[in-house]
């Protein structure tokens, strides 16, 4: 069944933000889908209880590329608090919308991000 | 540039098909069915088209009925044959990879009491033989395994099946939808009891396809009413359809060699270029067992979905069986009995050539394939 993606989902599919590995970071994650494959992996840097810096790598469809991309623009500068309150709905809104099949994609971005989070917290104890 | 490469799922209706179709649109309208001269002349089309048929698919001419499609045609025959013969037996053998409308329909089946047994295909992605023969039963009234697989392109030993249900007295049926041209069809030589096709696989129309129908066998039809293809398939014939259907067919197996060699050739070179140019590569079925216009390819670490978008925006029209690319997030059925990895399973793309492709578009195709696998290979946390 076609996608009907909206443009800005394909504006971020085809020029994804943040995009790539990050040597020195605070905190990494990686999270799967167990249903349709889709895997991401999340890097943050983190000074001040702010996300200072935030890069993702992919390995899924368009949706799950663009979903992790608008994410990574809209944590950068924000305080760990609010990241950790994120909520995907955003994602969604921020995006246009999202094909039905395809909302599980912010889903999984949004709990990447906040693995991470936990990564870099766990590692200050 | 627009390129297709998905010929599995249709095709460019060729011009001198709709040549042949436009005057029984708009001047030869007559029912077929009515006494009339107007109907007349269309019942004699009628007969002519399944007369031409019959000749091609080497048949009678009467066995074939004309249906809107090859999924009208399978659930026709396997629910009809099932049904009208359950007082010989309740099971059913049908291969692991059929089409959906053969496997959903068999299902149903399952629903209403039948037993159904599904023959696995090897790495290769081909039907043993000997499987068939292990798994049938005394109660086995009906075989339904498909000519050419529709995701890769795999030969299925249909003529050692046919030879082997004939024996045993069980109906044999193959659904032949991705078989023109390149398998040649012979329904007398491969004691098939039913075969099912569509048109706008082979650049005929779309809304016709046929079933052919051993009118020895009972079979409870599924559409009734007006009593049309001797009861077997009621509602008008659709003469434009069943006209381009029948003249795609002739110009199909006219131009056999020509076609089968040039598809033959782009799609080896097509190969070719891509192992040389690609990294990390590798053809899902056989290579050699397979028609030549198909290419179900696995671009290791990386999304069939996302490799699918970013040739759309380039213009390349392709299909994948990955799970994202699916409404119920499941991946490809056919790709999973072959034995792909989980991860593998969701990075395939399926390339179908055509007729009309050209060796330009292969080069262009080949091109931009190159810049989207290492984009996404760029990026990916898959080692």
């Amino acid at each position: 069944m076609p996608l009907h993606y909206s443009k800005k989902v394909m504006e971020h599919f085809l020029h994804p933000r943040n995009i790539g590995e990050m040597k020195d970071h605070d905190g990494f994650a990686e999270v799967g889908n167990p249903v349709c494959g889709d895997q991401l992996g999340f890097y943050i840097k983190v000074k001040d209880g702010t996300i200072k810096d935030v890069k993702f790598l992919s390995f899924g469809c368009a949706s799950n590329i663009a979903t992790a991309s608008i994410l990574t623009e809209e944590v950068k500068g924000m305080t760990l608090e609010d990241a950790k309150k994120f909520d995907w709905n955003k994602i969604v809104k921020d995006l246009g919308g999202l094909p039905k099949q395809k909302v599980h994609c912010s889903i999984l971005a949004v709990d990447g991000l906040k693995k991470a989070i936990e990564d870099y917290e766990g590692r200050k104890k | 540039m627009q390129v297709y490469l998905d010929n599995s799922a249709t095709t460019k209706l060729d011009e001198r098909v709709f040549e042949a179709m436009k005057p029984y649109m708009t001047e030869q309208y007559g029912n077929a069915s009515s006494i009339h001269f107007m109907g007349e002349e269309n019942s004699l089309a009628l007969i002519k088209a399944k007369e031409d048929v019959g000749l091609i698919l080497n048949c009678d001419h009467d066995n074939i009925i004309f249906t809107s499609g090859a999924t009208e045609a399978n659930n026709m025959i396997i629910k009809g044959v099932a049904r009208a013969n359950k007082d010989k037996g309740n099971h059913i053998l049908v291969s692991s990879i059929e089409h959906p409308s053969i496997l959903k329909t068999v299902k149903q089946l399952e629903e209403e009491g039948f037993e159904v047994g599904y023959i696995p295909v090897d790495s290769s992605g081909i039907v043993d033989v000997d499987q068939v023969k292990k798994m049938v039963k005394p109660e086995t009234i009906l075989i339904s395994v498909m000519t050419v697989n529709n995701e890769i392109g795999t030969i299925q030993p249909v003529e050692k099946i046919g030879a082997f249900a004939r024996k045993q007295g069980i109906l044999f049926h193959t659904d032949a939808v991705q078989a023109v041209p390149y398998v040649p069809i012979d329904i007398k030589q491969w004691n098939v009891d039913f075969l099912s096709l569509s048109a706008h696989k082979f650049n005929g129309p779309k809304g016709v396809g046929l079933a052919y129908i051993n009118r020895r066998a009972k079979i409870i039809p599924l559409i009734i009413g007006g009593g049309q293809e001797y009861g077997l398939r009621a509602g008008t014939y659709n003469l434009p359809g069943i006209v381009g259907m029948t003249e795609a067919l002739k110009l199909a197996y006219e131009e056999r060699e020509e076609t089968v060699k040039k598809i033959s050739e782009l799609s080896a070179y097509f190969w070719k270029r891509l192992q040389e140019e690609v990294e990390d590569v590798q053809l899902n079925g056989d290579l050699k067992n397979r028609t030549p216009n198909n290419f179900n390819i696995m671009f290791r670490r990386i999304e069939g979905e996302a490799i699918l978008m970013d040739l759309s925006v380039k213009g390349i029209c392709v299909s994948t069986g990955s799970a994202c690319s699916s409404d119920v997030l499941k991946a490809s059925d056919v790709l999973k009995s072959i034995g792909l990895e989980k991860n593998d399973l969701n990075s395939n793309i399926r390339f179908t050539l055509g007729k009309f492709n050209t060796r330009e578009e292969i080069d262009y195709t080949i091109d931009a394939l190159k810049v989207t696998v290492e984009r996404l290979r760029n990026f990916t946390p898959l080692k």
